[in-house]
């Protein structure tokens, strides 16, 4: 058995490219409770940094400092009654939150936590997340109409409007990154997501620094426009409350309704993964040229140890701040276990940054170096959530003629600009 | 379980259970095919089409052609259906699921459906004597780069395509510009 | 729910220019038919999260352009002015707070002023003072609460909780001076019946110095971001012709360029000895109104700061008799309230109690400027209209 784990860890091809059943359904399995806890902990996190941007504390009672109360959230949505609109299609209805979910949770087969850390890379990589992607739209018109009602459908339709101009900004975006992994010896770029990464890799560059500002420019270009495909704000008028058109998922309550709010998020972190890989060197840690020394490796990989040390420091602060009324006592132990748990994962990580310093084929390097790949990765998509809920505590949001102008006049003519004049400089300089 | 089941034959992945595959696939397409035709509900219609256009996707996959079956997905299942379900869904359709669906001319219909059938099947057995030049299976990594050489290349045997690309936008642009002025009120 | 006739769809820029025209205002005209009609009554209901109220706005659409809006009102209807012939003159004074429940302060200040006025009184200077001081207090809390539900409405949720939070400041000086928070119940016909507590002034110097930073930090949240000015710029515009005609007052007034503001028009306690400006806009638009109403916060702001370095001793209570009975009479006075001018008319026969007593509430008559202002918007922009002109309904239903 322990030769079985040691020999897949040591093969550097993904499991779905070496045909690996078995272990392509581990991922699999890996990755869809990743990415559910990933949602929690983004729910949570939303409304905490909601609430600190707001000058409020946010959650706090259910669990110490509200960290259960994600999982609150969860049963009591699963506990609602369930209630479908009489006239509406059952069949339809039913159906849609489903679609969603599918388009957002099949895109993370092909995501790159690591040169080998992957389900599955194919070929067209690139190209099965903007297909899959744009399946997600089906599941918001589908769930629209279903609802039977005035409202809802306009609100539908907007969204979908939305989303369908807006990809034509990200493809045209994500093309000029796909230019840039074509200027190596060969002459041939690849589609691959694990490709991209080993692009930039072999280039030496970011291709956010690539040519700049060019790289740049069709980062910002994917940038807003993954905002706008995943319906947030600024531009979120399709779900906002005050607007005389109620957002697609009215009629869903319940269990159905929290379906809808899964695949939302699932498909934030889906496009910040594509951002990510296409454009900030996917798994790579930062500065893999300029700081290339093996002591700048091993300080590198001491960051998740450290990363989980501070996270347990600032949970014991926590729990010495608690109030000292026995009413907070129960509060106060529970954030005290999840101070030692963090403190324990962070010590795990040191063990094994420190252990495995060599690179050789020991089975710490190997963890060590699966460790670092995937949690540079996180660490880069984690920042692109902080900023899609730091976008919304900012902004106000725009009236959707002024999105739809956005999309159409502004977003697609610079896009087009930056895969022309990057296509022109890619020829020049190589 | 050996991690490594590559085949001398093409460089990606491995076909698994193919015959499996291909009967799940064609099946589905053929039985939403028939549901497309069948459903009173236009909306039914549509999904039972989205399944339709999965599963030839699906098909493409099976025959090492993974950019088509990927722009299969992104044009038409997730760019072409939405605008169907768009029109059927902005435009009231009551009335026609009330009308009767097979109407009274129907066996020329079945006529002309059995004449098509009989075509496909003499193509199909006698296609060894109809094409006689076996065409070399791509590998599948070079799919795309295949594709890319033909529409791109230079002129000759390889991009003999590119002039037809380029008419082929451009009718498309055409068609935008008159979807955009029937639609404005005022120009 | 009558017809209303279509209207020639105006586009907002085109609108601000046609002063001269009034042709749109005549609603009864109706000479535009055209095929592919795409007319649609929509109504935002009583019940909605934008509409400050209970206030229902039916909408006349074109596909998405609105063409005209009908407001029904009525449902906070509480018989305010009726109320008033029932009670003497002194038991009223409390109800005039329920009115604008927002800036209770200035509506005291116009009932009492219009009374004192009936009576041939007047209110010592300390209460001058004091009045002027906590109303000025009063408009920027109003400017504060305005603020945050208007940015709200139009997605910034922000901006919302920093004003609330600020306008604390201003409610805890409230609740020392009077014991109330909202409803303050802070003025007597005659002067003020409470003496500023020990440690008033001091309170309300730490105010200013707490408090000028803070719009700084609205504004800039606001004033420049791309987004708030796509939002605000050329929409809900109304002309300075258009504005008088309907008899607008407050920042909808001055944003469209008139300058007049009856503290400096027609002044009265105390203001006449004050140094102010009165921020005047250009274009009309929903976003002149916001810079009207942040300039009017630092306005106001230098106000107290200038009163409240010059408070004068004295007494705070007018001569006023215990009894009051004003002659047979009738006066109109008005106030510049926060929201616009706010007046008083008051018909008196000899009794204890009002013969009549009507008040001129500003969102009242403001709100019929919603109708001009949304025409050729979209659907989206009517809430952020009805957020500029700053209405209460408990004003405009009294």
């Amino acid at each position: 058995m322990p030769n079985f784990i040691m020999s897949y860890l040591g093969s550097k091809v993904t499991p779905g490219e070496a045909g690996n059943q078995f272990w392509a359904l581990i991922y699999v399995l890996i990755i869809f409770a990743g990415v559910s806890v990933a949602v929690i902990c983004m729910n949570w996190i939303e409304r905490k940094a909601l609430a600190h941007f707001q000058i409020r504390l946010g959650p706090m009672r259910v669990g110490p400092h509200g960290l259960l109360q994600p999982i609150a959230d969860a049963v009591k949505l699963m506990l609602k009654e369930d209630i479908i609109p009489a006239e509406a299609d059952q069949f339809v209805f039913w159906i849609a939150p489903l679609i969603g979910l599918l388009a957002a949770f099949t895109v993370y087969t092909v995501i790159p936590f690591g040169p080998s850390q992957a389900v599955s890379d194919m070929n067209i990589g690139i190209l099965f997340m903007l297909g899959v992607s744009s399946l997600g739209v089906l599941g918001i018109v589908v769930s629209g109409w279903a609802s039977n009602s005035h409202y809802p459908l306009i609100g539908a339709l907007r969204s979908s409007a939305q989303m369908v101009s807006y990809e034509v900004a990200m493809g045209l975006a994500v093309v000029s990154a796909i230019l840039m992994t074509s200027l190596n010896a060969k002459g041939t770029g690849t589609l691959s997501m694990i490709g991209i990464v080993q692009a930039q890799q072999q280039q030496g560059v970011w291709f956010i620094f690539k040519f700049f500002p060019l790289g740049f420019l069709a980062f910002v270009i994917f940038a807003i426009a993954m905002i706008a495909e995943t319906n947030r704000a600024p531009f979120d008028m399709a779900e906002a409350e005050s607007e005389l058109t109620a957002g697609y998922h009215t009629e869903y309550s319940g269990l159905r309704w929290s379906l809808f709010m899964l695949a939302e998020y699932a498909a934030m972190i889906a496009v910040s993964s594509i951002a990510v890989t296409l454009w900030l060197g996917g798994w790579m840690r930062p500065f893999p040229n300029l700081l290339h020394a093996p002591a700048w490796d091993f300080i590198f990989s001491l960051f998740p140890g450290l990363t989980f040390l501070g996270l347990a420091a600032i949970t014991f602060v926590g729990v010495a701040r608690m109030p000292p009324q026995s009413f907070f006592k129960i509060q106060r132990i529970g954030l005290a276990v999840f101070a030692a748990l963090l403190g324990f994962i962070a010590l795990l990580l040191l063990v094994i940054a420190v252990a495995g310093r060599t690179a050789d084929t020991s089975v710490a390097a190997r963890f060590r170096e699966g460790i670092d790949y995937v949690y540079w990765f996180v660490l880069k998509v984690a920042v692109f959530m902080y900023l899609f809920i730091w976008y919304r505590a900012t902004w106000p949001r725009y009236r959707f003629d002024q999105l739809m102008k956005i999309g159409w006049k502004v977003m697609l003519p610079i896009s087009l600009g930056v895969l022309i004049v990057t296509a022109i400089v890619g020829v020049i300089f190589s | 379980m050996n991690p490594a089941m590559n085949s001398a034959f093409n460089a990606g992945m491995a076909p698994v259970a193919t015959p499996w595959f291909f009967y799940v696939l064609a099946g589905l397409a053929v039985a939403s095919g028939v549901a497309v035709i069948t459903r009173r509900n236009a909306v039914h219609a549509a999904l039972a089409l989205i399944v339709t256009l999965l599963s030839v996707a699906g098909l493409y996959l099976m025959l090492y052609a993974p950019f088509v079956a990927g722009v299969q997905i992104i044009v038409y299942a997730g760019g072409i259906m939405v605008l169907f379900l768009f029109v059927i869904m902005l435009v009231n359709i009551e009335r026609s699921s009330k009308e009767r669906r097979f109407n009274r001319i129907w066996p020329v219909g079945l006529a002309a459906a059995c004449a098509l059938m009989a075509l496909f099947v003499s193509a199909f057995v006698k296609g060894k004597a109809l094409f006689p030049d076996r065409g070399m299976p791509l590998p599948e990594a070079s799919n795309t780069q295949q594709i890319a050489t033909l529409l791109y290349g230079e002129a000759g045997r390889m991009g003999q395509y590119t002039f037809a690309f380029e008419i082929a936008s451009l009718l498309l642009l055409v068609a935008i510009l008159g979807a955009v002025i029937m639609t404005k009120k005022k120009i | 729910m009558s017809e209303r006739a279509n209207d020639q769809t105006n586009d907002a820029s085109n609108r601000a220019l046609s002063s001269t025209d009034r042709s749109y205002l005549d609603l009864e005209t109706s000479d535009k038919t055209y095929l592919d009609s795409n007319e649609l009554v929509i109504n935002m209901g009583p019940q909605h999260p934008a509409t400050h109220g209970v206030l229902r706005v039916i909408l006349k659409l074109d596909g998405e352009r609105v063409l005209g809006t009908e407001c029904v009102i009525g449902y906070l209807h509480r018989g305010v002015e009726k109320i008033a012939e029932n009670r003497t003159y002194t038991m009223f004074n409390p109800y005039v707070d329920r009115m604008d429940y927002c800036a209770a302060v200035s509506n005291g200040l116009g009932y009492c002023e219009a009374v004192e006025k009936l009576l041939n009184v007047e209110a010592p200077a300390r209460a001058k003072y004091i009045r002027v001081i906590l109303t000025e207090l009063q408009r920027i809390a109003s400017h504060q609460l305005w603020l945050g539900t208007h940015a709200l409405d139009i997605g910034a949720m922000t901006p919302l909780f920093y004003t609330f939070r600020d306008r604390e400041e201003i409610l805890k000086i409230f609740e020392k001076y009077c014991g109330a928070r909202l409803t303050t119940h802070a003025f007597r016909i005659g002067g003020c019946q409470y003496e500023t507590y020990a440690g008033f002034e001091k309170d309300v110097k730490n105010f200013l110095a707490f408090f000028a930073p803070k719009i700084d930090e609205y504004e800039a949240l606001l004033t420049t971001n791309r987004i708030w000015l796509e939002r605000t710029r050329n929409v809900g515009v109304i002309s300075a012709a258009d504005a008088i005609a309907l008899g607008v007052t407050g920042p909808v007034l001055r944003a469209s360029g008139v300058q007049w503001d009856l503290r400096k028009a027609q002044p009265y306690a105390a203001y006449s000895e004050f140094d102010f400006e009165i921020p005047v806009g250009t274009n009309g638009d929903t976003y002149d109104r916001y810079l009207v109403r942040m300039e009017e916060m630092r306005q106001s702001m230098r106000i107290v700061e200038q009163a409240v370095n010059a408070i004068p001793e004295g007494p705070i209570m007018g001569k006023v008799p215990k009894v009051i009975k004003p002659p047979v009479g009738e006066i109109y006075h008005s106030i510049e309230a926060p929201k616009g001018e706010l007046g008083y008319f008051i018909v008196s026969d000899g009794s204890t109690q009002p013969y009549r007593l009507r008040v001129r509430p500003p969102s009242f008559v403001n709100l019929q400027a919603l109708d001009i202002m949304v025409r050729g918007l979209l659907v989206a922009d009517v809430v952020a209209v009805i957020g500029t002109i700053d209405i209460v309904l408990g004003e405009v239903d009294r």
